[in-house]
Protein backbone atom coordinates (compact mmCIF):
# COMPACT_ATOMS: atom_id res chain seq x y z
CA UNK A 1 0.00 0.00 0.00
CA UNK A 2 1.04 3.65 -0.84
CA UNK A 3 -0.15 5.98 1.38
CA UNK A 4 0.64 9.72 0.98
CA UNK A 5 -0.09 12.13 3.54
CA UNK A 6 -0.34 16.13 3.65
CA UNK A 7 2.47 15.76 1.11
CA UNK A 8 3.71 19.22 -0.11
CA UNK A 9 6.84 19.76 -2.10
CA UNK A 10 8.09 23.79 -3.46
CA UNK A 11 10.65 24.02 -6.08
CA UNK A 12 12.42 27.12 -4.49
CA UNK A 13 9.30 29.47 -3.62
CA UNK A 14 7.17 27.80 -6.23
CA UNK A 15 4.72 25.57 -4.41
CA UNK A 16 3.92 22.39 -6.54
CA UNK A 17 1.95 20.19 -4.60
CA UNK A 18 0.25 21.76 -2.25
CA UNK A 19 -1.21 18.76 0.74
CA UNK A 20 -1.64 15.53 -1.49
CA UNK A 21 -3.25 12.96 0.96
CA UNK A 22 -3.50 9.85 -1.56
CA UNK A 23 -3.99 5.78 -0.39
CA UNK A 24 -3.13 3.66 -3.34
CA UNK A 25 -4.01 -0.40 -2.10
CA UNK A 26 -2.83 -3.19 -3.64
CA UNK A 27 -4.01 -4.31 -6.65
CA UNK A 28 -5.26 -1.06 -7.45
CA UNK A 29 -5.02 0.40 -11.05
CA UNK A 30 -4.90 4.94 -10.31
CA UNK A 31 -5.07 6.88 -13.22
CA UNK A 32 -4.02 10.53 -13.20
CA UNK A 33 -5.21 13.47 -15.25
CA UNK A 34 -4.86 17.06 -15.16
CA UNK A 35 -3.74 19.98 -17.03
CA UNK A 36 -0.02 20.56 -17.90
CA UNK A 37 2.12 22.05 -14.81
CA UNK A 38 -0.39 20.76 -12.18
CA UNK A 39 2.27 18.76 -10.36
CA UNK A 40 1.49 14.98 -11.87
CA UNK A 41 5.17 13.92 -12.60
CA UNK A 42 6.44 15.83 -9.68
CA UNK A 43 4.32 13.70 -7.18
CA UNK A 44 5.22 10.23 -8.87
CA UNK A 45 9.46 11.50 -8.13
CA UNK A 46 8.13 11.94 -4.51
CA UNK A 47 6.86 9.13 -4.39
CA UNK A 48 10.01 7.01 -5.05
CA UNK A 49 12.27 9.63 -3.66
CA UNK A 50 13.31 10.90 -7.14
CA UNK A 51 12.55 14.14 -5.50
CA UNK A 52 12.73 15.35 -1.83
CA UNK A 53 9.77 16.58 -0.46
CA UNK A 54 9.21 19.77 2.14
CA UNK A 55 6.15 18.08 4.58
CA UNK A 56 3.94 15.39 4.86
CA UNK A 57 4.91 11.62 4.33
CA UNK A 58 4.97 8.62 1.88
CA UNK A 59 4.89 5.50 2.89
CA UNK A 60 4.91 2.14 0.97
CA UNK A 61 4.39 -0.62 2.78
CA UNK A 62 5.08 1.23 5.84
CA UNK A 63 8.27 2.35 4.88
CA UNK A 64 8.65 5.71 5.20
CA UNK A 65 10.40 6.89 1.72
CA UNK A 66 11.91 10.08 2.83
CA UNK A 67 12.85 9.08 6.64
CA UNK A 68 16.79 9.81 6.98
CA UNK A 69 17.30 5.86 7.28
CA UNK A 70 15.46 4.38 4.24
CA UNK A 71 17.78 1.88 1.87
CA UNK A 72 16.16 4.20 -0.94
CA UNK A 73 17.95 1.52 -2.89
CA UNK A 74 16.31 -1.20 -2.27
CA UNK A 75 13.18 0.59 -1.67
CA UNK A 76 13.16 1.97 -5.19
CA UNK A 77 13.15 -1.81 -6.85
CA UNK A 78 9.22 -2.16 -5.48
CA UNK A 79 8.67 0.96 -7.31
CA UNK A 80 8.56 0.61 -11.11
CA UNK A 81 9.00 3.91 -13.31
CA UNK A 82 8.36 4.52 -16.36
CA UNK A 83 9.08 8.22 -18.03
CA UNK A 84 7.79 10.15 -20.57
CA UNK A 85 11.10 9.78 -22.66
CA UNK A 86 11.32 6.22 -22.58
CA UNK A 87 15.64 6.58 -21.98
CA UNK A 88 17.10 3.09 -23.13
CA UNK A 89 20.53 2.76 -22.05
CA UNK A 90 21.84 3.63 -25.70
CA UNK A 91 25.16 0.90 -24.96
CA UNK A 92 23.35 -2.01 -24.13
CA UNK A 93 21.30 -4.24 -25.93
CA UNK A 94 17.29 -4.67 -25.40
CA UNK A 95 18.11 -7.68 -23.56
CA UNK A 96 21.16 -6.15 -21.86
CA UNK A 97 19.45 -2.99 -21.23
CA UNK A 98 16.84 -5.42 -18.95
CA UNK A 99 19.58 -7.31 -17.09
CA UNK A 100 21.63 -4.58 -16.15
CA UNK A 101 19.89 -3.59 -12.80
CA UNK A 102 18.82 -7.26 -11.92
CA UNK A 103 22.68 -7.97 -12.13
CA UNK A 104 24.42 -4.63 -10.62
CA UNK A 105 21.58 -4.30 -7.77
CA UNK A 106 20.23 -7.34 -7.32
CA UNK A 107 23.27 -9.31 -7.24
CA UNK A 108 21.69 -12.01 -10.07
CA UNK A 109 24.36 -14.44 -11.61
CA UNK A 110 24.37 -13.03 -15.38
CA UNK A 111 23.09 -16.39 -16.29
CA UNK A 112 20.36 -16.10 -13.81
CA UNK A 113 19.71 -12.01 -14.94
CA UNK A 114 19.88 -12.95 -18.81
CA UNK A 115 16.86 -15.27 -18.12
CA UNK A 116 14.96 -12.56 -16.29
CA UNK A 117 15.56 -10.36 -18.80
CA UNK A 118 14.33 -12.25 -21.77
CA UNK A 119 11.39 -13.26 -19.89
CA UNK A 120 10.17 -9.90 -19.53
CA UNK A 121 10.88 -8.84 -23.10
CA UNK A 122 9.13 -12.03 -24.12
CA UNK A 123 6.03 -10.34 -21.49
CA UNK A 124 6.35 -7.11 -23.62
CA UNK A 125 6.16 -8.31 -26.93
CA UNK A 126 9.98 -8.05 -27.91
CA UNK A 127 11.01 -11.50 -27.81
CA UNK A 128 12.71 -11.17 -31.08
CA UNK A 129 14.43 -7.94 -30.06
CA UNK A 130 16.81 -9.34 -27.60
CA UNK A 131 20.18 -8.40 -29.33
CA UNK A 132 18.84 -5.33 -31.31
CA UNK A 133 20.38 -1.93 -30.09
CA UNK A 134 17.73 0.62 -28.54
CA UNK A 135 18.55 2.86 -31.61
CA UNK A 136 17.39 0.13 -34.01
CA UNK A 137 14.16 0.01 -32.17
CA UNK A 138 10.91 2.43 -32.67
CA UNK A 139 9.36 4.52 -29.92
CA UNK A 140 6.81 2.29 -28.90
CA UNK A 141 9.40 -0.36 -29.17
CA UNK A 142 11.66 1.22 -26.70
CA UNK A 143 8.81 2.21 -24.56
CA UNK A 144 7.99 -1.46 -23.68
CA UNK A 145 12.11 -2.14 -23.39
CA UNK A 146 11.69 0.21 -20.34
CA UNK A 147 8.85 -0.99 -19.10
CA UNK A 148 10.79 -4.79 -19.59
CA UNK A 149 13.55 -3.35 -18.01
CA UNK A 150 11.14 -2.28 -14.31
CA UNK A 151 9.36 -5.32 -14.38
CA UNK A 152 12.47 -7.27 -14.28
CA UNK A 153 13.34 -5.95 -10.72
CA UNK A 154 10.04 -7.55 -9.80
CA UNK A 155 8.35 -4.64 -8.69
CA UNK A 156 4.83 -4.77 -6.54
CA UNK A 157 4.13 -1.10 -7.54
CA UNK A 158 4.39 0.77 -11.05
CA UNK A 159 4.09 4.14 -11.84
CA UNK A 160 3.86 5.32 -15.52
CA UNK A 161 4.50 8.97 -16.32
CA UNK A 162 2.61 9.62 -19.09
CA UNK A 163 4.21 6.74 -20.96
CA UNK A 164 2.77 7.06 -24.21
CA UNK A 165 2.89 11.32 -24.84
CA UNK A 166 5.97 11.39 -26.81
CA UNK A 167 5.08 8.47 -29.04
CA UNK A 168 3.94 8.77 -32.86
CA UNK A 169 -0.07 7.88 -32.54
CA UNK A 170 0.06 4.66 -34.64
CA UNK A 171 2.66 3.40 -31.48
CA UNK A 172 0.65 4.56 -29.03
CA UNK A 173 -1.51 1.54 -28.59
CA UNK A 174 1.00 -1.19 -28.00
CA UNK A 175 2.20 0.36 -25.12
CA UNK A 176 -1.26 0.90 -23.92
CA UNK A 177 -2.22 -2.98 -24.46
CA UNK A 178 1.24 -3.65 -22.41
CA UNK A 179 0.00 -1.33 -19.46
CA UNK A 180 -3.61 -3.27 -19.77
CA UNK A 181 -1.84 -6.40 -19.98
CA UNK A 182 0.05 -5.84 -16.12
CA UNK A 183 -3.37 -4.24 -14.88
CA UNK A 184 -5.22 -7.56 -16.28
CA UNK A 185 -2.38 -9.57 -14.20
CA UNK A 186 -3.10 -7.57 -10.66
CA UNK A 187 -0.24 -5.16 -10.96
CA UNK A 188 -0.94 -2.56 -8.50
CA UNK A 189 -0.27 1.26 -10.81
CA UNK A 190 -0.46 4.85 -11.47
CA UNK A 191 -0.69 5.85 -14.75
CA UNK A 192 -0.21 9.90 -15.17
CA UNK A 193 -1.92 9.68 -18.29
CA UNK A 194 -3.73 11.97 -21.21
CA UNK A 195 -5.57 8.59 -22.55
CA UNK A 196 -8.91 9.34 -21.27
CA UNK A 197 -10.15 6.27 -23.00
CA UNK A 198 -7.41 4.18 -21.00
CA UNK A 199 -8.41 5.75 -17.82
CA UNK A 200 -11.40 5.12 -18.33
CA UNK A 201 -11.21 1.93 -19.15
CA UNK A 202 -8.66 -0.21 -17.09
CA UNK A 203 -8.74 2.06 -14.13
CA UNK A 204 -10.06 1.64 -10.49
CA UNK A 205 -9.83 4.85 -9.52
CA UNK A 206 -9.01 8.62 -11.31
CA UNK A 207 -7.42 11.62 -10.12
CA UNK A 208 -7.87 14.91 -11.35
CA UNK A 209 -5.18 17.27 -10.60
CA UNK A 210 -5.82 20.75 -10.25
CA UNK A 211 -2.41 23.48 -9.35
CA UNK A 212 -1.09 21.22 -6.86
CA UNK A 213 -4.23 19.78 -5.18
CA UNK A 214 -5.93 16.22 -5.62
CA UNK A 215 -9.38 18.02 -6.75
CA UNK A 216 -11.44 15.45 -7.29
CA UNK A 217 -10.70 11.41 -6.63
CA UNK A 218 -13.51 8.83 -7.84
CA UNK A 219 -14.64 5.56 -9.90
CA UNK A 220 -13.78 6.26 -13.99
CA UNK A 221 -17.21 6.57 -14.58
CA UNK A 222 -18.28 9.24 -11.55
CA UNK A 223 -15.17 11.17 -12.96
CA UNK A 224 -15.83 11.02 -16.77
CA UNK A 225 -19.79 10.99 -16.00
CA UNK A 226 -20.34 12.66 -13.59
CA UNK A 227 -17.79 15.19 -12.82
CA UNK A 228 -18.22 17.55 -10.14
CA UNK A 229 -15.78 19.77 -9.64
CA UNK A 230 -16.13 23.24 -11.97
CA UNK A 231 -12.22 22.79 -13.42
CA UNK A 232 -12.81 19.34 -14.01
CA UNK A 233 -15.76 19.95 -16.38
CA UNK A 234 -13.63 22.51 -18.09
CA UNK A 235 -10.65 20.27 -17.89
CA UNK A 236 -13.03 17.22 -20.16
CA UNK A 237 -14.86 19.58 -22.28
CA UNK A 238 -11.30 21.03 -23.25
CA UNK A 239 -9.76 17.76 -24.40
CA UNK A 240 -13.15 16.43 -25.89
CA UNK B 1 80.78 3.06 -25.35
CA UNK B 2 83.61 4.17 -27.87
CA UNK B 3 82.34 5.27 -30.68
CA UNK B 4 83.80 4.09 -33.66
CA UNK B 5 85.67 6.10 -35.95
CA UNK B 6 83.12 6.83 -38.82
CA UNK B 7 81.13 8.80 -36.18
CA UNK B 8 81.37 11.54 -37.83
CA UNK B 9 80.33 10.19 -41.33
CA UNK B 10 76.63 9.76 -41.08
CA UNK B 11 73.98 8.75 -40.06
CA UNK B 12 74.44 4.50 -38.89
CA UNK B 13 72.27 1.84 -38.72
CA UNK B 14 73.04 1.93 -35.00
CA UNK B 15 71.92 5.44 -35.05
CA UNK B 16 68.48 4.36 -36.11
CA UNK B 17 68.36 1.80 -32.68
CA UNK B 18 69.59 4.69 -31.02
CA UNK B 19 65.92 6.54 -32.07
CA UNK B 20 64.14 3.19 -31.97
CA UNK B 21 65.13 3.16 -28.29
CA UNK B 22 64.41 6.84 -27.47
CA UNK B 23 60.79 6.55 -29.23
CA UNK B 24 60.48 3.43 -26.57
CA UNK B 25 60.87 6.20 -24.19
CA UNK B 26 58.89 8.83 -25.52
CA UNK B 27 55.87 5.81 -25.21
CA UNK B 28 56.65 5.63 -21.89
CA UNK B 29 56.44 8.76 -20.67
CA UNK B 30 53.46 9.39 -22.67
CA UNK B 31 51.59 6.23 -21.46
CA UNK B 32 52.64 6.87 -18.32
CA UNK B 33 51.60 10.63 -18.43
CA UNK B 34 48.88 9.97 -20.11
CA UNK B 35 47.42 6.88 -17.41
CA UNK B 36 47.76 8.84 -14.49
CA UNK B 37 46.74 12.26 -16.27
CA UNK B 38 43.50 10.27 -17.43
CA UNK B 39 42.65 8.79 -13.85
CA UNK B 40 43.40 12.27 -12.13
CA UNK B 41 41.35 14.44 -14.80
CA UNK B 42 38.54 11.98 -14.44
CA UNK B 43 37.72 12.37 -10.76
CA UNK B 44 38.85 16.49 -11.25
CA UNK B 45 36.01 16.36 -13.78
CA UNK B 46 34.03 14.62 -11.60
CA UNK B 47 34.29 17.38 -8.70
CA UNK B 48 33.77 20.17 -10.95
CA UNK B 49 30.81 18.46 -12.42
CA UNK B 50 29.19 18.02 -9.23
CA UNK B 51 30.13 21.75 -8.74
CA UNK B 52 30.34 21.85 -4.86
CA UNK B 53 31.20 25.40 -5.06
CA UNK B 54 34.12 24.87 -3.14
CA UNK B 55 36.20 22.25 -4.63
CA UNK B 56 34.60 24.17 -8.07
CA UNK B 57 36.22 27.62 -6.91
CA UNK B 58 39.40 26.01 -5.69
CA UNK B 59 40.43 23.51 -8.46
CA UNK B 60 38.79 25.35 -11.80
CA UNK B 61 41.09 28.22 -10.90
CA UNK B 62 44.18 25.69 -10.38
CA UNK B 63 43.00 23.53 -13.27
CA UNK B 64 43.30 26.92 -15.98
CA UNK B 65 47.04 27.93 -14.57
CA UNK B 66 48.07 24.44 -15.67
CA UNK B 67 46.22 24.19 -19.08
CA UNK B 68 47.64 27.96 -19.49
CA UNK B 69 50.86 28.22 -18.69
CA UNK B 70 53.04 26.89 -21.26
CA UNK B 71 54.38 23.61 -20.60
CA UNK B 72 58.07 23.92 -21.41
CA UNK B 73 58.16 26.81 -18.27
CA UNK B 74 56.45 24.25 -15.78
CA UNK B 75 58.72 21.80 -16.73
CA UNK B 76 61.49 23.76 -15.69
CA UNK B 77 60.32 25.36 -13.00
CA UNK B 78 59.24 22.23 -11.72
CA UNK B 79 62.24 20.44 -12.27
CA UNK B 80 64.10 23.28 -10.77
CA UNK B 81 62.10 24.03 -7.87
CA UNK B 82 61.09 20.41 -6.38
CA UNK B 83 64.04 20.02 -4.70
CA UNK B 84 64.25 23.06 -2.62
CA UNK B 85 60.91 21.55 -0.92
CA UNK B 86 62.77 17.85 -0.84
CA UNK B 87 61.22 15.94 -4.05
CA UNK B 88 64.69 14.90 -5.88
CA UNK B 89 62.92 13.67 -9.17
CA UNK B 90 65.09 12.60 -11.86
CA UNK B 91 64.02 13.65 -15.45
CA UNK B 92 61.75 11.40 -15.90
CA UNK B 93 59.85 11.65 -13.24
CA UNK B 94 59.68 15.47 -13.21
CA UNK B 95 58.28 15.01 -16.92
CA UNK B 96 55.63 12.33 -15.64
CA UNK B 97 54.50 14.80 -12.69
CA UNK B 98 53.97 17.65 -14.92
CA UNK B 99 52.81 15.76 -18.10
CA UNK B 100 50.65 13.90 -15.97
CA UNK B 101 48.91 17.05 -14.11
CA UNK B 102 48.74 19.40 -17.77
CA UNK B 103 46.99 16.18 -18.85
CA UNK B 104 44.92 15.75 -16.07
CA UNK B 105 43.98 19.68 -16.14
CA UNK B 106 43.04 18.65 -19.81
CA UNK B 107 40.97 15.47 -19.31
CA UNK B 108 38.93 17.47 -16.46
CA UNK B 109 37.09 19.23 -19.09
CA UNK B 110 36.55 16.25 -21.18
CA UNK B 111 35.09 14.54 -18.12
CA UNK B 112 32.84 16.97 -16.84
CA UNK B 113 31.74 17.51 -20.32
CA UNK B 114 31.08 13.87 -20.84
CA UNK B 115 29.40 14.01 -17.64
CA UNK B 116 27.20 16.70 -19.10
CA UNK B 117 26.43 15.05 -22.29
CA UNK B 118 24.48 12.15 -19.76
CA UNK B 119 20.85 13.08 -19.34
CA UNK B 120 19.20 13.92 -16.20
CA UNK B 121 15.97 12.01 -17.39
CA UNK B 122 18.43 9.06 -18.37
CA UNK B 123 20.29 9.00 -14.71
CA UNK B 124 16.82 9.33 -13.28
CA UNK B 125 15.48 6.29 -15.20
CA UNK B 126 18.76 4.43 -13.70
CA UNK B 127 17.95 5.48 -9.97
CA UNK B 128 14.21 4.54 -10.28
CA UNK B 129 16.04 1.08 -11.09
CA UNK B 130 17.51 1.11 -7.61
CA UNK B 131 21.19 1.84 -8.72
CA UNK B 132 23.14 3.62 -6.06
CA UNK B 133 24.90 6.80 -7.11
CA UNK B 134 27.92 5.14 -7.92
CA UNK B 135 26.58 2.05 -9.90
CA UNK B 136 25.25 4.64 -11.97
CA UNK B 137 27.74 6.90 -12.13
CA UNK B 138 29.83 3.41 -12.91
CA UNK B 139 27.04 1.54 -15.46
CA UNK B 140 25.45 4.72 -17.01
CA UNK B 141 27.35 7.74 -16.86
CA UNK B 142 31.02 6.09 -17.69
CA UNK B 143 29.95 3.86 -20.73
CA UNK B 144 27.67 6.82 -22.25
CA UNK B 145 29.40 9.72 -21.27
CA UNK B 146 32.48 8.26 -21.98
CA UNK B 147 31.38 7.09 -25.84
CA UNK B 148 30.38 10.79 -26.26
CA UNK B 149 33.68 12.73 -25.27
CA UNK B 150 36.42 10.01 -26.79
CA UNK B 151 37.23 11.62 -29.59
CA UNK B 152 38.13 14.86 -27.83
CA UNK B 153 40.02 12.32 -25.19
CA UNK B 154 42.10 10.92 -27.92
CA UNK B 155 42.92 14.03 -29.28
CA UNK B 156 44.44 15.28 -25.73
CA UNK B 157 46.17 12.06 -25.35
CA UNK B 158 47.74 12.43 -29.25
CA UNK B 159 48.86 16.23 -27.83
CA UNK B 160 50.28 15.06 -24.37
CA UNK B 161 52.42 12.29 -26.63
CA UNK B 162 53.66 15.06 -28.59
CA UNK B 163 53.83 17.77 -25.99
CA UNK B 164 56.02 14.99 -24.10
CA UNK B 165 59.13 16.06 -26.49
CA UNK B 166 59.41 19.30 -24.17
CA UNK B 167 60.58 16.95 -21.66
CA UNK B 168 63.76 17.01 -23.54
CA UNK B 169 64.76 20.41 -22.02
CA UNK B 170 65.17 18.62 -18.68
CA UNK B 171 67.94 16.15 -20.31
CA UNK B 172 65.35 13.13 -20.85
CA UNK B 173 66.94 11.55 -23.98
CA UNK B 174 63.26 10.69 -25.50
CA UNK B 175 62.75 11.27 -29.43
CA UNK B 176 63.15 14.70 -29.51
CA UNK B 177 66.63 14.94 -27.80
CA UNK B 178 67.86 12.54 -29.19
CA UNK B 179 67.46 13.63 -32.58
CA UNK B 180 69.13 16.65 -31.48
CA UNK B 181 72.06 14.77 -29.97
CA UNK B 182 72.27 12.88 -33.62
CA UNK B 183 72.16 15.90 -35.72
CA UNK B 184 74.65 17.76 -33.27
CA UNK B 185 77.38 14.69 -34.50
CA UNK B 186 76.28 14.31 -37.83
CA UNK B 187 75.28 17.64 -38.96
CA UNK B 188 72.23 16.58 -41.28
CA UNK B 189 69.22 17.97 -39.39
CA UNK B 190 66.84 17.69 -42.49
CA UNK B 191 67.21 14.21 -42.83
CA UNK B 192 66.93 13.03 -39.04
CA UNK B 193 64.16 15.82 -38.38
CA UNK B 194 62.43 14.05 -40.81
CA UNK B 195 63.22 10.52 -39.02
CA UNK B 196 61.84 11.39 -36.11
CA UNK B 197 58.59 13.20 -37.05
CA UNK B 198 58.36 9.71 -39.14
CA UNK B 199 58.25 8.29 -35.45
CA UNK B 200 55.92 10.64 -34.30
CA UNK B 201 53.60 9.86 -36.59
CA UNK B 202 54.28 6.03 -37.19
CA UNK B 203 53.60 6.09 -33.00
CA UNK B 204 49.80 8.53 -34.06
CA UNK B 205 48.79 7.31 -36.70
CA UNK B 206 48.00 3.64 -35.63
CA UNK B 207 46.20 5.41 -32.46
CA UNK B 208 43.98 7.33 -34.17
CA UNK B 209 42.76 5.10 -36.50
CA UNK B 210 42.31 2.74 -33.63
CA UNK B 211 40.40 5.17 -32.11
CA UNK B 212 38.43 5.61 -35.38
CA UNK B 213 37.52 2.11 -35.88
CA UNK B 214 36.06 2.02 -31.86
CA UNK B 215 33.89 4.90 -32.92
CA UNK B 216 32.75 3.41 -35.74
CA UNK B 217 31.93 0.27 -33.86
CA UNK B 218 29.81 2.83 -31.09
CA UNK B 219 27.94 4.18 -33.46
CA UNK B 220 26.54 1.79 -35.90
N1 LIG C 1 13.19 20.67 -11.51
C1 LIG C 1 12.29 21.66 -11.49
N2 LIG C 1 12.68 22.91 -11.11
C2 LIG C 1 11.79 23.92 -11.07
N3 LIG C 1 10.50 23.80 -11.36
C3 LIG C 1 10.04 22.60 -11.75
C4 LIG C 1 10.93 21.46 -11.83
N4 LIG C 1 10.21 20.40 -12.24
C5 LIG C 1 8.95 20.84 -12.40
N5 LIG C 1 8.84 22.15 -12.10
C6 LIG C 1 7.60 22.93 -12.13
O1 LIG C 1 6.67 22.30 -11.31
C7 LIG C 1 5.37 22.40 -11.86
C8 LIG C 1 4.75 21.03 -11.94
O2 LIG C 1 5.50 20.27 -12.86
P1 LIG C 1 5.09 18.79 -13.25
O3 LIG C 1 6.10 18.32 -14.23
O4 LIG C 1 4.90 17.99 -12.03
O5 LIG C 1 3.71 18.99 -13.97
P2 LIG C 1 2.82 17.92 -14.76
O6 LIG C 1 1.49 17.96 -14.14
O7 LIG C 1 3.51 16.63 -14.81
O8 LIG C 1 2.74 18.56 -16.20
P3 LIG C 1 2.83 17.87 -17.63
O9 LIG C 1 1.46 17.36 -17.96
O10 LIG C 1 3.23 18.99 -18.54
O11 LIG C 1 3.85 16.80 -17.55
C9 LIG C 1 5.51 23.10 -13.19
O12 LIG C 1 5.18 24.45 -13.01
C10 LIG C 1 6.97 22.98 -13.49
O13 LIG C 1 7.42 24.10 -14.23
MG1 LIG D 1 4.53 15.56 -16.34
Amino acid sequence: MIEIRGLEKYFGTLQVLKGIDLTVPKGEVLSIIGASGSGKSTLLYCINALEEIQAGSVKVDGTDVHAKGTDINALRQKLGMVFQQWNSFPHLTALENVALSPRIVKGKTKAEARDIAAKQLEHVGLADKLDVYPSALSGGQQQRLAIARALAMEPEYMLFDEATSALDPELVGEVLDTMRLLAEEGMTMICVTHEMNFARDVSDRVAFFHQGVIEEIDSPDKIFGAPKSEHLQKFLSNIR
Amino acid sequence: MEPTISFFSGLQISDLWYLMEAAWRTVLISALSITIGTVLGVVFGWILYEGRWAAALTLGPLLDVFRSVPLIIQLVLFYNFAPIIGLNLDPFFSGVVILGIYCASLVANVARGGMEAVSRPMRRAARSLGMSYWQDLRYIVLPIGGRAVFPSWVGVALGVMKDSALVSVLGYIELLKASQILITRTQEPLLILTIAGAFYFALSYPISRYAASIEKRWTS
